[in-house]
């Protein structure tokens, strides 16, 4: 892995780094709590990104199941989030 | 480790490239701009455009090096464009019950 797509795979990797730096900024600072759950959401997307250039880096396959996984988990995550903020608890009667 | 053929390899250079840009202004447009609505539209970008790029990259050099199709990326595709919108779609209703009740409060 060398020339241009290294160059493109480091790149990339710094890119994603920077926006879950950017992310977790907001994570902290956010003033509400749907802007903390926005930010923790963008941060698994940009994780499951870095996941997969990761996966390009080493031309393994197994980081297409972490991937896939953090995908699942962060979907799952924030909708049990958002409904919590919606209706004041996740799974009604 | 073989290496990856240059057909391959330079799309997938650039779409990587192309990606990370998105990323990071996306994530920079979370951080810098005064409201929470104005704040749901930057990441959008990123989620769907940014994860579209990376995806068809990783097909390609996949691809490339094990000299067959390896599609299995569409599915985290798939799952990104199915997911994306009910995510934005919950959280803005939060957001929204949650100014409303505010301003019924005050």
């Amino acid at each position: 892995m060398t020339g241009f797509l290294g160059f493109a795979v480091t790149f990339a990797s710094l890119c994603f780094a920077l926006a879950m730096l950017f992310a977790a900024l907001r994570l902290f600072k956010g003033p509400a709590a749907q802007d903390r759950v926005l930010a923790l959401d963008v941060m698994y997307i940009n994780g499951m990104l870095l996941l997969l250039v990761l996966g390009i880096r080493s031309l393994s396959s197994a980081y297409f199941d972490m991937a896939l996984l953090i995908a699942l988990f962060g979907f799952v995550s924030t909708v049990a989030l958002a409904k919590f903020l919606l209706r004041g608890e996740v799974i009604e009667p | 480790m073989s290496e990856v053929p240059a057909w391959a390899a330079v799309p997938a250079a650039i779409l990587l490239m192309v990606a990370g840009v998105l990323a990071a202004i996306g994530a920079f447009g979370l951080l810098r701009l005064p409201d929470f609505f104005k704040r749901m539209h930057p990441p959008a970008m990123c989620s769907t455009l940014g994860a579209g790029c990376v995806l068809i990259a990783s097909t390609l050099v996949s691809s490339a090096v094990a000299g067959r199709p390896v599609v299995h990326a569409v599915l985290i595709t798939l799952f990104i464009v199915i997911t994306a919108p009910v995510t934005a779609m919950l959280l803005a209703r939060a957001a929204v019950y949650r100014s409303e009740r505010r301003a019924r409060e005050r």
